[in-house]
């Protein structure tokens, strides 16, 4: 394999990672097209935070945009991890179900509209708990409602990763794409580590975390549909090229028997090396031939 | 099996990690009480009960994830929804949507007690949010093909369990009892993240409604359809299981007649007034949408 930072194209590249959340959903629309909804000047700010003397943002640190992506109508939604660890309140939740919804109705009015996610979350804000924990479930609802219609395309570049119940909204996706700096599961290393001991998860082990969560072993073992490099032009022709190919056949997270077989497989009395279960991507493989 | 309610409050009162203990039998019981069985199916994890009963008119679909401390995996044996106990409740879901794709669509229950989602490093590295997203896509599937979902929180419904297990039903329902626990994160650890005491939380919590613990508290968010009280959470009387009975039919009834979404959750007398925000921005990117 090629080393990425010794290559002139990886030098030339124009970071993805580096980008606001607004800028990277701004860059995966055709030129011009991006135009945000509901954005900062709308000031709908988490009405629960300043109760809490947290400083609330004036667009929660969600950012919905419409436009076209390679000719077609799509929305992409943005989570800023810089603010409160993109974790999900009342209102940056009920964007994102309301921009699924919204494009929902388009579909069913004939109006191919896609959707893009760029999860960059720790899941549930603890701030807004309750209200978090419920806007995630209807995410997950209205996620399986749009991608009958259209595909709905999550995207972890990092580097904050895609974690806690929004984990559960890239694993109902129709495609996941990420990176080899974006991280990927349900519970991160500190919560595993602070729940079960440190024998059970040592969180401060770098290479331990990025060998079970990060990009390149989730695309390894078959749970990501493309991995690619932290280059915004890459990922602008991924997004592309997956909105092109549409609908898939089946989901993952539909094909329960598959993956139920698979944990049924597993010795059960050890922890696994992660290269183990790269098997199930070339099963994959197979598979679709 | 000591399952009295003061044991129960006795244990959540202990420090550490409360009500582990006692987590999963208010489900048993319930299982139990409202299908007259409590076993798993052929080939399933002991940890899932699944059955079909007679309720009503119409022949429902129970499932409940309880403790089974012989379980496969070590992090999921304590009433934790793991990889096993995710994949079960998918398979035994889609399979009722099968078996009914071209008839009346039976109800399914789910009878929520979990703790948690598993805490484990052989679940993340199997994926254990595929596990769980499959599991979450069975139950909304089924909510689309029209089969009424109901989800009765009888115990605690924490994070990715209850995300896992339940919170994808058309309506739910729960006990008006203090047994009953529905959040994001249990008390200490939410407090601790947050750089809190619990006591600074619990007084957060009096006036910032989703922090609360209390399910009163809950109901006030609107998501709820309906709290359910009864004598004995723990140990039901006839009377109690009549009455829960009574619910669940009325519950299948008004799901039936409305669409198979979540915006009932939103649209809730209750929701109007504790979720205003999350109200105006559906307005907002519905004014903005094509303008």
């Amino acid at each position: 394999m090629r080393d990425p930072i010794l290559t002139r194209e990886y030098l030339k590249r124009r970071s993805f990672i580096e980008l606001s959340a607004r800028d990277r959903a701004k860059c995966l629309f055709d030129s011009g097209t991006g135009r945000e909804l509901a954005g900062p000047f709308d000031r709908i700010e988490s009405p629960w935070l300043a109760m809490q003397d947290v400083t609330p943002e004036a667009d929660d640190g969600c950012i919905v945009m419409r436009g076209t992506i390679g000719g077609q109508q799509a929305v992409v939604i943005a989570f800023a991890g810089a603010f409160q660890g993109g974790a999900i309140g009342e209102v940056s939740g009920a964007k994102l179900t309301a921009a699924l919804d919204l494009a929902r109705a388009d579909n069913e009015k004939g109006i191919r509209t896609n959707a893009v996610l760029l999860l960059e979350t720790g899941g549930v804000r603890l701030q807004e708990a309750n209200l978090g924990l419920a806007a995630v479930a209807e995410i997950i609802s209205s996620i399986i409602a749009l991608r009958r219609h259209a595909p709905v395309i999550s995207l972890t570049a990092g580097t904050v990763g895609c974690f806690g119940g929004m984990s559960l909204a890239a694993g109902v996706s129709s495609y996941v794409v990420m990176t080899r700096q974006g991280r990927l599961g349900l519970n991160g290393p500190e919560v595993i580590e602070e729940e079960s001991g440190v024998e059970e998860f040592d969180a401060s082990d770098r290479s331990l975390i990025w060998s079970i969560f990060g990009g390149q072993q989730r695309y390894d073992q078959g749970l990501v549909d493309a991995l690619v490099d932290d280059d915004a032009d890459q990922i602008v022709k991924t997004v592309r090229d997956l909105i092109a190919q549409g609908v898939p056949p089946v989901h993952r997270s539909e094909q329960v028997d598959l993956y139920r077989s698979r944990i049924t497989a597993l010795e059960d009395s050890r922890q696994w090396n992660p290269e183990e279960l790269h098997s199930w991507k070339n099963q994959n493989k197979k598979e679709n031939q | 099996m000591e399952s009295g309610r003061a044991a129960f409050l006795e244990e959540s009162k202990q420090e550490g990690k409360p009500m582990n203990k006692f987590t999963g039998i208010r489900g048993r019981i319930w299982f139990k009480a409202l299908t007259g069985q409590a076993s798993s199916m052929p080939g399933d994890p002991h940890s899932v009960l699944t059955a079909d009963a007679p309720i009503g008119e119409d022949k429902a679909r129970f499932l409940c994830v309880v403790p089974d401390p012989d379980g496969r995996f070590p992090c999921a044996r304590r009433g934790e929804v793991g990889l096993e106990e995710a994949y079960t409740l998918a398979a035994r879901v889609r399979e009722a949507i099968h078996a009914d794709k071209e008839s009346t669509k039976r109800p399914i229950i789910a009878i929520v007690d979990v703790k948690s989602q598993a805490y484990g490093r052989r679940e993340e590295t199997a994926g254990i949010h595929l596990a769980a997203a499959a599991a979450a896509d069975a139950y909304a599937s089924a909510r689309f093909a029209g089969h009424p979902v109901i989800a009765l929180i009888f115990g605690q419904a924490i994070s990715g369990g209850f995300l896992t297990h339940g919170y994808q039903a058309n309506r739910l329902l729960a006990f008006d009892d203090d047994g009953v626990l529905i959040h994001a994160m249990h008390k200490e650890a939410a407090a601790r993240i947050t750089r809190r005491t619990v006591a600074q939380l619990d007084k957060l919590a009096e006036t910032v409604t989703p922090l609360s613990y209390n399910v009163r508290d809950y109901a006030k968010l609107g998501l709820l359809y309906k709290l359910l009280h009864v004598s004995d959470p723990e140990d039901p009387n006839a009377e109690d299981v009549s009455l829960v009975r009574h619910e669940v039919i009325a519950a299948i009834q008004d799901a039936r007649k409305t669409s198979p979404d979540l915006i009932n959750r939103i649209e809730s007398e209750a929701a109007r007034v504790a979720r205003k925000a999350s109200r105006l921005v559906r307005a907002r990117l519905a004014e903005q949408w094509n303008h």
